[in-house]
């Protein structure tokens, strides 16, 4: 099967390869360019384990084939803390609000909560509900969640 | 681990990015019922994963950037097909020139699926479920298919034959969508029932209403969810139009909308369930249709 030749800016970084058309963004990311923290839960575009910020907006990685993102700039859950460690406004509120219990949907909902408040700085709870809604966490409940997005939105907007 | 040879799901395709939606119909010409449209791909590469569905070859409109962008001329929105729903969603004139794409759009999927996913892709796909099917077959939208030999255009009454068949030629390519504006007293509503917000409807109503002074002088409704195609409900329109829209005719109205309806058995809901919902709905989207008219 043929190959293509992709280029793709992940976390700033230009990375080169060839993958073969039917192999997924979320695949190459983790396999090609060892970024395993983007998750795969279901393969196929329901639980938003494996969400990543591709040209500015977040999108499924498991929906995309790593050919269609030749040319596009990628921030995975790898590209959110700052290079000195410092955690991501929206990884910090995890923490402190037990947003997280075994930790594999993290990444999907740290980087779809950090999008999401890009676009709505100030959510309500009903938005921030709609926002979560394409995320499957099975261990904590949601509360401690919201209340995670809650903290973060604040942090975010006092900075 | 690695494995030796690393997992992945779909099984392997002739892969084409053309960069002009002519290049994408010759493609289509030369595997005819080989080729796949990939367009946003939110769900034909979940149908892949899951190997439901496979093609020897995909062409992928992405790279075509003449199919993205919106046109407002003549009294119609026109969409091309390629325009993101999240790109439509976030256009306060599109919205304002058609209420029902602003109130619908935020129910497909979540924001993530929508800032991939197509209009054109949406139609096209014509998941019985899905909303912009019953948008297009409520508006009476144009729909501009593109082959080899030119474009044509068929009307959303004419376009949607059954679930994920629709009226396009194995060689066509859903190419735009124009939406009419409605103009005068005019107000619209979508309800949907979901097990939550995002999943696919299990019955859902979008409706538009147009009033002379306090009487309805023209009703659009179309239903989803409920058949294998979304279905516009012309006796319930009928029904509601010359009344001044009271409780108890938009309650006839739903009646009408479903009596002739059969709508699927699943494991969300009943034949019976669906159709008992999808009346209420009706008379909820009416109203909601209603109360926005007569705010002005």
């Amino acid at each position: 099967m043929a190959e293509f030749p992709v280029s793709v800016t992940v976390n700033g970084q230009a990375r080169r390869g060839t993958v073969e058309a039917r192999k997924t963004l979320a695949d190459w990311l983790r396999d090609d360019c060892n970024l395993t923290g983007t998750h795969l839960g279901c393969e196929h575009g329901v639980c938003g384990a494996c969400t990543v910020i591709m040209d500015g907006v977040a999108v499924r990685s498991c929906l995309v084939f790593a050919v269609q993102a030749d040319g596009s700039e990628v921030t995975t859950i790898e590209g959110l803390a700052a290079e000195d460690g410092t955690l991501h406004p929206v990884q910090d509120a995890f923490q402190k609000c037990h947003g997280l219990q075994c930790g594999f949907c993290t990444p999907g909902f740290i980087v779809s909560v950090a999008s999401f408040l890009e676009e709505h700085p100030n959510p309500d709870d009903t938005e921030i509900r709609e926002g979560l809604s394409g995320n499957i966490c099975r261990c904590t409940g949601y509360q401690g969640i919201l209340q995670a997005v809650k903290m973060a939105a604040e942090t975010m907007q006092s900075a | 681990m690695l494995l030796a040879c690393p997992p992945v799901k779909p099984a392997p395709f002739e892969y084409h990015a053309p960069e002009r939606l002519d290049e994408a119909a010759q493609l289509l010409a030369e595997h005819a019922d080989e080729a796949k449209i990939l367009a946003g791909g939110q769900s034909l590469i979940p149908m892949l994963a899951l190997r439901l569905t496979s093609f020897p070859h995909l062409v992928d409109l992405g790279r075509v950037a003449d199919l993205r962008g919106v046109e407002q001329a003549n009294g119609s929105v026109r969409i091309k097909a390629m325009t993101t729903q999240a790109a439509i969603e976030k256009d306060a004139s599109v919205g304002a020139a058609v209420p029902l794409l602003a109130k619908a759009i935020p129910l497909i999927g979540h924001f993530q699926i929508r800032n991939r996913g197509t209009v054109g892709g949406s139609i096209a796909h014509a998941d019985p479920a899905s909303e912009l099917p019953a948008v297009a077959l409520a508006l009476d939208a144009s729909i501009e298919v593109t082959g080899k030999g030119g474009t044509r255009t068929v009307a959303a009454a004419d376009f949607f034959e059954g679930t994920w068949t629709t009226a396009m030629a194995e060689d066509e390519i859903l190419s735009a969508v124009s939406f009419p504006t409605w103009s005068g007293t005019t107000g619209f509503g979508v309800e949907e029932l979901a097990r939550r917000h995002g999943d696919f409807a299990i019955a859902g109503v979008v409706a538009g209403v147009e009033l002379d002074g306090s009487s309805v002088k023209r009703a659009a409704i179309a239903l989803f969810g409920m058949d294998s195609t979304p279905v516009r409900a012309s006796s319930a329109e009928a029904a509601v139009t010359g009344t001044s829209g009271a409780a108890a005719d938009l309650e006839a109205a739903g009646q009408a909308a479903v009596a002739e309806l059969d709508p699927p058995t699943d494991i969300h809901g009943s034949s019976a369930y669906r159709k008992k919902v999808g009346a209420v709905l009706v008379a909820r989207a009416l109203t909601q249709a209603l109360e926005e008219a007569r705010r002005g």
